[in-house]
């Protein structure tokens, strides 16, 4: 629709135009300040956390076993050096083998969500599948953090 | 020429000066739309409407995502 909308102000004679292809959906994924009806919904971006646990693709299990231990989780997540999400470590795979690297036993391409996920159709997916947290990246593909489902449920329950 | 530009460039634009179009229908542009963009739905896109822009200043549009 955009793309039109350019063409169509070009051809009313107006000579700097602009066309912001990835749009609202990727202002919104990015979890940026917007106007309207709907702009105070709760979403992921509101209460996601970033104290997760990252390492790295070459890491040794036993070098990350103690980071996740010291945590509030059981489970780790495997990124590249620009951070991009590359796969989960399992309270499994942290238990096994000390020489071990996060790429032998990590699980990769774990199921995401962006910043502007409504918390509420959130909780629902989570309780369908039985999940306890959601992991959050932006469009690009860098970890920010997760959501977890009790958070969601207070926050919500106000 | 139209311009293709992403967040990085929208965002320099807008520090600019640029003016801001939603080119959605009116209800979803009410529901929730980006900071300081008015509404001129591609269906009423026409001269009277794109009157309201100042010409002097760069125009960015932008729908739901690009389609």
């Amino acid at each position: 629709m955009s793309p039109r909308a350019a063409c169509r102000l070009e051809a009313l004679g107006f000579e700097a135009v602009y066309d912001y292809v990835p749009g609202k959906v990727d202002w919104l994924a990015h979890g940026l300040v917007t106007e309207g009806e709907k702009a105070g919904e709760l979403r992921a971006g509101d209460i996601v956390r970033d104290d997760v646990v990252r390492a790295g693709l070459h890491e040794r299990m036993g070098d990350v076993r103690g980071r996740v231990e010291a945590s509030p989780y059981g489970f780790a997540f495997v990124v590249s050096d620009a951070g991009c999400l590359l796969g989960r470590l399992r309270k499994a795979a942290l238990q096994g083998a000390h020489d071990a690297t996060a790429e032998d036993v990590m699980e990769p391409g774990p199921a995401t969500i962006r910043f502007d996920t409504p918390l509420r159709s959130l909780v629902e997916r989570l309780r369908a599948r039985d999940l306890q947290t959601a992991v959050v990246t932006t469009p690009e593909g860098t970890l920010i953090g997760v959501v977890a489902r009790d958070e969601a449920e207070s926050a919500l329950a106000g | 020429m139209t311009g293709r530009i992403e967040l990085p460039d929208l965002q320099r634009l807008l520090d600019q000066g640029a003016q801001l179009v939603e080119v959605l229908p009116e209800q979803e542009y009410a529901e929730e739309h980006l900071p300081d963009a008015i509404n001129i739905p591609l269906k009423r896109l026409d001269a009277d409407a794109a009157a309201q822009l100042d010409r002097s200043r760069p125009v960015i549009v932008y729908c739901w995502d690009g389609l």
